[in-house]
């Protein structure tokens, strides 16, 4: 335990000072300064106001663009280690695998985590402030969803990390599972759906062990369900489940679908060649 | 102390190491030579345990190199072929060291003191802004401070100027009795005075093997 501490302390304080994490936190920092510029809690639009509404565009656009920076800062961080021999030489200590492995996992989440996150609570203290009611309801779901994602992205790319032989083809990789849940999956369901093969709830399902698409239900779930943005396939969800039900499940199923790909990437790291 | 038998380590269709059998004692101070790409790095990653076999066996002291990793390496210092571009500042890495491997800080202090490095300027650069000779001397002097039974070093004087090799070579004369100590090297001439036996490998076989 020390020594994983140690690890994720020494990956945390190696990740702060690199560039990506500077861009990554000027990001989510600054889209949520741009939505008080924009005056997007000051309008009206379809029902939303004030700060849900911030909170709804900075969890949406969150929902993109966080996936791909996680998986293309993190996937590198085994193979990077493994291509550049730092690994050779870190693991001449007597660490264990599964040491390095978790606490390299550990420091990763938070670096990954805390950013969003104090972005968003950044936007509640600036909007309290402002005068604005705190929808506290939807923070918490979406400080929930943010860990999930967090999770989900992390630990599919650190098995992405120690799957692959080189850093370069991670980084395919990454863009190749971002691109597939961000787009191909719900392509291919539509399509199938208008040629009628399916039956709409099999389709669903299937929509739905998509993380992405969890999030994007999940994070319109609290609201009211009469509004016009909300898609088919959340409409049938919400029918489907007790709100709460869906609530646990999206941030369950996800974090769990994070675990296990951490756990089978530790299973490839220790069963391969170290260098 | 080393017990290598049959061991045999293939990249797909490359024997890398070819059916090798050795055995490595207490007191042994081996230079390990051979043409570039005899299979020197290799045999040596496998003592690791960083390589997993494609046949045969490796054995420390008893124990399987790559399933008791930690037990092994407790006793183990290793200086790889190239220094590797670490982005941890000396002085996170020196905490690395210390913390998982119980070494004295004091001992890295004083051992790059011996080899000419001054690291309290440099606590604050990360590792890999050092120039390649200081990042060698920073690798020998945690090498020596680890006060290890089994010491390997692959090729540790590359990039150093003719006196640090001394330094180097001095240090570890002081330091190897009753030890192990495995030296890649292609000059055979800068070693002799250090080892006591010469390995030569040619295309993943060990060729000879005789005690100077
Ligand atoms: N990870 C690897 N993947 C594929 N082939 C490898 C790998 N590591 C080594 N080899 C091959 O194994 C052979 C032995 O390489 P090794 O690095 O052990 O040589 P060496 O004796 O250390 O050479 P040098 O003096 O140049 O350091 C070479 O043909 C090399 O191409
Ligand atoms: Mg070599």
């Amino acid at each position: 335990m020390k020594n994983l501490l140690l690890i994720a302390y020494l990956d945390l304080k190696e990740s702060i000072r690199a560039n990506w994490f500077i861009i990554y936190s000027i990001v989510f920092g600054g889209l949520i300064a741009l939505f008080f510029i924009a005056g997007i809690t000051e309008s009206q639009v379809m029902g939303f106001s004030g700060l849900s509404r911030l909170l709804l565009m900075y969890i949406q656009v969150t929902i993109i663009i966080l996936p791909i920076f996680v998986l293309i800062t993190t996937v590198r961080s085994i193979s990077g280690d493994r291509d550049s021999h730092i690994l050779e030489y870190m693991l001449s200590f007597p660490i264990s695998l599964s040491q390095y492995y978790w606490g390299k996992v550990a420091g990763r989440f938070i670096t990954v985590f805390i950013p969003v996150f104090m972005a968003m609570a950044f936007a509640i203290i600036y909007g309290t402030f402002k005068g604005a009611e705190v929808p506290w309801e939807i923070f918490f779901l979406y400080t929930g969803l943010l860990f999930a994602m967090s999770s989900a992205f992390l630990g599919i790319a650190f098995f992405v990390s120690s799957l692959v032989k080189s850093s370069e083809m991670a980084l395919g990789i990454s863009f190749f599972v971002w691109i597939f849940l961000l787009a191909f999956i719900d392509i291919a369901l539509i399509s199938l759906m208008m040629q009628n093969r399916m039956s709409e709830g099999l389709i669903i399902s299937i929509a739905l062990l998509n993380p992405m698409e969890i999030f994007r239900v999940s994070a319109i779930s609290l609201f009211d369900p009469e509004l016009t943005v909300m898609g088919p396939v959340a409409f049938y969800i919400l029918d489907m489940m007790k709100q709460w039900q869906f609530v646990v499940l999206s941030i369950v199923y996800p974090t769990l679908l994070g675990i296990l790909f951490a756990f089978f990437g530790y299973k490839v790291f220790a069963k391969k060649d170290l260098v | 102390m080393i017990k290598i038998e049959n061991l045999t380590k293939k990249f797909g269709k490359t024997v890398s190491l070819d059916a090798v059998s050795i055995n490595f004692n207490r007191g042994d101070a081996v230079a390990l030579m051979g043409a570039n790409g005899a299979g020197k790095t290799t045999l040596i990653r496998l003592i690791m345990g960083y390589y997993h076999p494609t046949s045969g066996s490796v054995e420390i002291n008893g124990l399987n190199p790559v399933k008791e990793r930690v037990d092994i390496l407790q006793s183990v210092s290793f200086v790889p072929q190239l220094p590797p571009p670490i982005k941890l500042s000396l002085a996170e890495l020196i905490s690395y060291i210390c913390k998982s491997s119980g070494v004295k800080k004091e001992m890295i202090f004083e051992y790059a003191k011996e080899m000419k490095l001054d690291i309290i300027p440099n606590l604050n650069k990360s590792f890999f802004q050092l120039s390649g000779g200081m990042k060698q001397k920073f690798l020998i002097a945690v090498s020596l401070a680890k006060e290890s039974d089994i010491m390997i070093y692959d090729e540790p004087t590359a990039n150093l100027d003719p006196k640090a090799r001394d330094d180097f070579y001095r240090l570890i004369k002081e330091k190897e009795k009753d030890k192990l100590s495995l030296f890649v090297t292609h000059r055979i001439e800068e070693v002799q005075d250090i080892v006591n036996r010469q390995i030569y490998m040619d295309l993943g076989k060990i060729t000879t093997d005789e005690a100077c």
